[in-house]
């Protein structure tokens, strides 16, 4: 019934429309008003992303949805949209979650509502277009765009120390981005042409290659955020109201490793071979140390998102031991797992993390403090927030059955025939993961009832019900049955792995 | 020796300008009062009717007259159009904020005025005569212009501080014309780029001394790092309205007579140049950022905010080539743009006895109004280069020319730079969205001001999300 539409244009520029539509309502009188136009924004923009899913073609590594028109002549710019595997899969999270984080806004937010939930809008419909962009500065456009409505949210309704946070962040991702932006003008000025397929293609010498990669590395290395360069993320987070949380670790990390497959990988094979050690390094890095790091936090934003940090260490660690498994087995398909099973991760952990900044989202609502220790016993006043909160600690801390499970699973399983440290060091993830978030569930959840103010506390309501449930869902199905996640991406994953192979030289 | 009578047709806009300005000034001596309308009037339909008259009469084509000291070519008249554009903005949002400090006199339009005339010439100089010509009817409307709050020690001081300079700087330039004019017998520009082509060889060492001397009164006047101490002053001292006319149009003006001088005149030279520009560049890239974040007063700031951009002005004409020439001019277009609109902002936000000129007078505007608020954070985002405003497209645009010439590491300089813009532009953003306002009397604002200023911002945010128009206007401009 969508055929002939142009879905993935609707994905970008319906939320961006719908945002500016919900900035009319901008009384404060008419907060109502604009929420639900924001709730029906956001549900319509998950219902046009769903048949981008049944109507994909997983046979194929090819663009699908293809659209393209030309936007800066003097340039050769293109309005040029198309989506893959690898892509598809992060449009219908960011559709998802963005449905959630307006749900999740709907009694907390008490101020300027409109601009609120229009800043979630128009940040839902840049992130889809940084995932569905196939021209280079259409991608750039997006990806520093987003900026703009991030700022504003971390600053207006984010903590006490919102404004250092959201300056730092600002400039943090800014700078990284614009060593991209020489890196894609020189690619122009190579190849005619700011596409990022005909980038694919352009031969590059090993020197171009690694300065390149290097630029690309500094704008996704800070995205991700891969260590040293993660430090903006905790307090981001820490400040950020729980809707810009969820939004960061669930989409917004998953940028810099998208940017890592899009870019990175593919026009530069050659350079990430010679670096891959650096990136492995830098991976388990993250992977081994924040996780200790996270241990010993005693804020429940910020160990989250120190467990993101390490949980995304895996990511770019799945990414790049794939050189060091073609270098010693030349099996392809070891080379493509550990690439799809960071994939899963990736969505995974949008599920998980989203969930968890969410579940603290609920708790600091009510109690205003994120901090462990006024906490203790809350299963006894909130049973069922404790069974979700739990649950999720469960999919973060890998537990078979969750989606978890799947993507850490399959990374350190491949990550065997990279070699047996990276894969021992890995698989130390599991211990400190775990470690890192009973602890946390065990001294916030169980126990005695703490203090008064827990006793006061009450259980969630139907809206936060739906929203934790659905995720709850998510997580659970994609534990036990993940074959459609990777179906979609296998594809394309191949098509990849070859680009890999191929030397550019 | 035959004479011809020149086709005075082409220089319609000039003479219209001139007449109407002498028009001005007579109808002013019999306004009665305070009231000055008719000046402003006069002057807004001035303007308008050279836009049209300008364009009616470009011919498609490049044409000489005068003896070859005056050109009218494609660029010329896409300058010539932005200055008068950017000019009736500027007088629009002066009226109120002038009105209120008893400076709404006809001085100010009629000088007004001749500064236009000033930049029209320097726009078509094809001549070194000419174009000395526009620049000092420029500089001393402008001199006078800055001094127009006479009982003001500030702006005395700021107007002493810019003549002294500006005039040092004419000295300057004066100075390498003349040894160019030793070298090749000749003042017109054609001719000059046509003898040095020739027989340059010889006389290298003296043209590339006269170089120089010639860069560095084109620097004086562009406000480059190390000639850039007048700028803060100035923009400081001059009342907000006079500082928004020195900090926009003149801008266009100066990046024309560049292009006349440097690259029409002295283009075979390019070797010699551009390493200068290139020092010139950076510094004011480099010094421009990093002290404006040290400003409290926003006049101040974006005085130092001009200096960088003006790093970043440099760098399209340093490459060399007709691409990187477009994209300066697309540069200086899109700051005049902004400028414009920064300046507005303050002169919305002051009131009588109230200059608003501090970083703290934003605090809290996103209260006080959202939808300015928002205009002002467009602005910011676009100076400091945040897609998808405008701003960004003409640092994309300089950033391209650059390496294109395979000088990949001013690009990154360049962008180097550009973050640490980014500080001092969030930090307005900052204060009008995360503060408290700490001023609570509601904006008075006239209607025209509040449109103009709203076109303005959007404009900025439109022209960003469709910028091709603007880049394929002076693509076509400098390549024909």
């Amino acid at each position: 019934m969508f055929s002939g539409l142009p879905l993935l244009s609707l994905a970008v520029w319906v939320p961006i429309l719908g945002g500016v539509l919900v900035l009319t309502a901008s009384q404060e009188r008419q907060a109502n008003l604009a929420k639900m136009i924001a709730l029906v924004v956001a549900i319509m923009t998950f219902i046009i992303t769903i048949p981008l899913y049944t109507q994909f073609d997983v046979s194929t590594f090819q663009m699908q949805f293809v659209e393209q028109h030309v936007w800066i002549a003097a340039f050769n710019v293109n309005y040029h949209l198309g989506i893959d595997g690898i892509s598809m899969p992060l449009i219908l999270l960011t559709s998802f979650t963005t449905v959630l984080v307006v749900l999740a806004g709907w009694q907390v937010i008490t101020f300027k509502v409109a601009q609120y939930m229009a800043a979630f809008l128009i940040m839902e419909g840049l992130m889809n277009g940084v995932f569905a962009a196939l021209d280079s500065m259409l991608f750039y456009v997006m990806w520093e765009g987003m900026l703009i409505p991030m700022f504003l949210i971390i600053g207006i309704w984010g903590g006490e120390r919102r404004v250092y946070a959201t300056i730092k962040f600002f400039l943090y991702t800014f700078l990284g981005s614009v060593f991209m932006l020489v890196a894609l003008i020189y690619m122009y000025i190579q190849s005619g042409s700011f596409s990022i397929l005909d980038f694919h293609q352009l031969k590059l010498g090993l020197t171009p290659q690694i300065l390149i990669f290097i630029a690309f590395l500094l704008a996704f290395a800070v995205k991700v955020p891969m260590w040293p360069v993660h430090t903006w993320l905790p307090d981001a987070h820490v400040e950020a109201p729980t809707g810009g949380s969820v939004i960061l670790a669930a989409i917004m990390l998953k940028m810099g490793a998208y940017g890592f497959l899009r870019f990175s990988l593919p026009i530069t094979p050659d350079a990430s071979a010679q670096l891959d050690w650096l990136m492995i390094s830098l991976s388990l890095i993250a992977v081994l140390y924040i996780a200790l790091v996270a241990l010993v936090q005693q804020d429940m934003k910020k160990l989250i998102a120190y467990s993101s940090i390490s949980h995304m260490g895996f990511v770019t660690l799945g990414f790049f031991m794939g050189f060091e498994i073609l270098h010693n087995t030349t099996s392809v398909q070891g080379a493509a797992m550990g690439i799809e099973g960071a994939m899963v991760q990736m969505i995974s952990h949008g599920f998980v993390s989203g969930a968890l900044f969410l579940c603290v989202g609920v708790l600091y609502d009510r109690m205003h403090s994120r901090q462990i220790n006024d906490y203790g016993g809350v299963v006894n006043t909130m049973p069922t927030f404790a069974a979700l909160m739990v649950f999720f600690a469960m999919a973060n801390a890998g537990l078979p059955g969750t989606s978890g499970f799947v993507g850490e699973f399959m990374v350190i399983l491949s990550s065997f025939k990279a070699g047996f440290w990276i894969a021992a060091i890995a698989a130390t993830t599991l211990v400190f993961g775990a470690a890192y978030t009973l602890w946390m569930v065990k001294r916030v959840i169980f126990g005695d009832t703490a203090n008064k103010h827990v006793a006061e506390l009450t259980d969630i309501n139907r809206r936060e019900f739906v929203v934790l449930g659905s995720l709850a869902v998510a997580v659970l199905l994609f534990g036990v049955w993940p074959a459609p996640l990777l179906d979609v991406m296998h594809s394309t994953v191949g098509h990849l792995v070859e680009q890999l192979h191929a030397s550019k030289l | 020796m035959n004479f011809q009578i020149p086709n005075f047709i082409l220089a319609t806009p000039e003479i219209w300008v001139l007449s109407m300005a002498c028009l001005v000034l007579l109808v002013d001596v019999y306004s009665r009062g305070t009231d000055r309308n008719a000046a402003y009037i006069l002057t807004q339909i001035t303007l308008a009717t050279a836009a049209v008259l300008t364009v009616t009469f470009y011919t498609g084509e490049r044409s000489l007259i005068f003896n070859n000291s005056y050109i009218s070519d494609a660029m010329g008249t896409v300058l010539k159009v932005c200055v008068y554009l950017i000019t009736a903005a500027v007088f629009v949002y002066s009226r109120d904020h002038l009105r209120e400090r008893q400076l709404y006199q006809g001085e100010f339009f009629v000088l007004g005025l001749f500064g236009v005339l000033g930049m029209m010439i320097m726009i078509s100089a094809h001549s070194f005569l000419t174009l000395y010509l526009g620049l000092e009817l420029l500089s001393l409307s402008l001199y006078a212009m800055v001094a127009l709050r006479r009982d003001s020690a500030d702006a005395t001081e700021a107007a002493m501080k810019y003549f002294v300079l500006g005039a040092l700087a004419s000295g300057m330039l004066l100075y390498g014309m003349s040894i160019i004019y030793g070298v090749t017998g000749t003042l017109d520009v054609g001719q000059v780029a046509e003898r040095i082509a020739q027989g340059g060889g010889q006389n290298e060492l003296v043209l590339a001394f006269a170089v120089v001397f010639v860069i560095v009164g084109l620097a004086f006047k562009l406000g480059a790092v190390p000639f850039h101490m007048w700028i803060p002053d100035v923009y400081h001292g001059a009342p907000t309205p006079v500082t928004m006319y020195i900090g926009t149009a003149p801008k266009i003006a100066a990046f024309a007579m560049v292009m006349r001088l440097l690259v029409e005149g002295l283009g075979e030279l390019h070797g010699h140049w551009q390493g200068i520009l290139i020092v010139l560049a950076v510094l004011s890239m480099g010094l421009g950022n990093i002290i404006a974040i040290a400003q409290t007063n926003i006049k101040r700031m974006l005085a130092y905010s001009t200096i960088s951009h003006v790093g970043f002005l440099l760098l399209g004409i340093l490459s060399g080539t007709a691409n990187g020439y477009a994209s300066s001019m697309f540069y200086v277009l899109v700051y005049a743009l902004m400028s414009v609109g920064g300046f507005g902002m303050i002169v919305m936000l002051s009131r009588a006895g109230f200059e608003a000129d501090r970083l703290e007078d934003f605090k809290g505007l996103s209260v006080r109004s959202p939808w300015y608020a928002f205009m002002m954070l467009i602005l910011m985002f676009s100076m400091a280069g945040v897609p998808p405003t405008l701003g960004f497209y003409a640092k994309l645009s300089v950033l391209q020319a650059v390496v294109d010439v395979n000088l990949t590491w001013l690009a990154v300089m360049a962008v180097v730079f550009s973050i640490i813009g980014a500080f001092y532009y969030l930090r307005i953003i900052k204060l009008m969205y995360f503060d408290k306002p700490t001023d609570t009397a509601p904006l008075r604002v006239n209607l025209d001001l509040r449109m103009v200023l709203s076109v303005n911002g959007l404009a900025v945010l439109a022209l960003g999300l469709f910028p091709g128009a603007l880049m394929d206007v002076c693509i076509v401009a400098l390549t024909r």
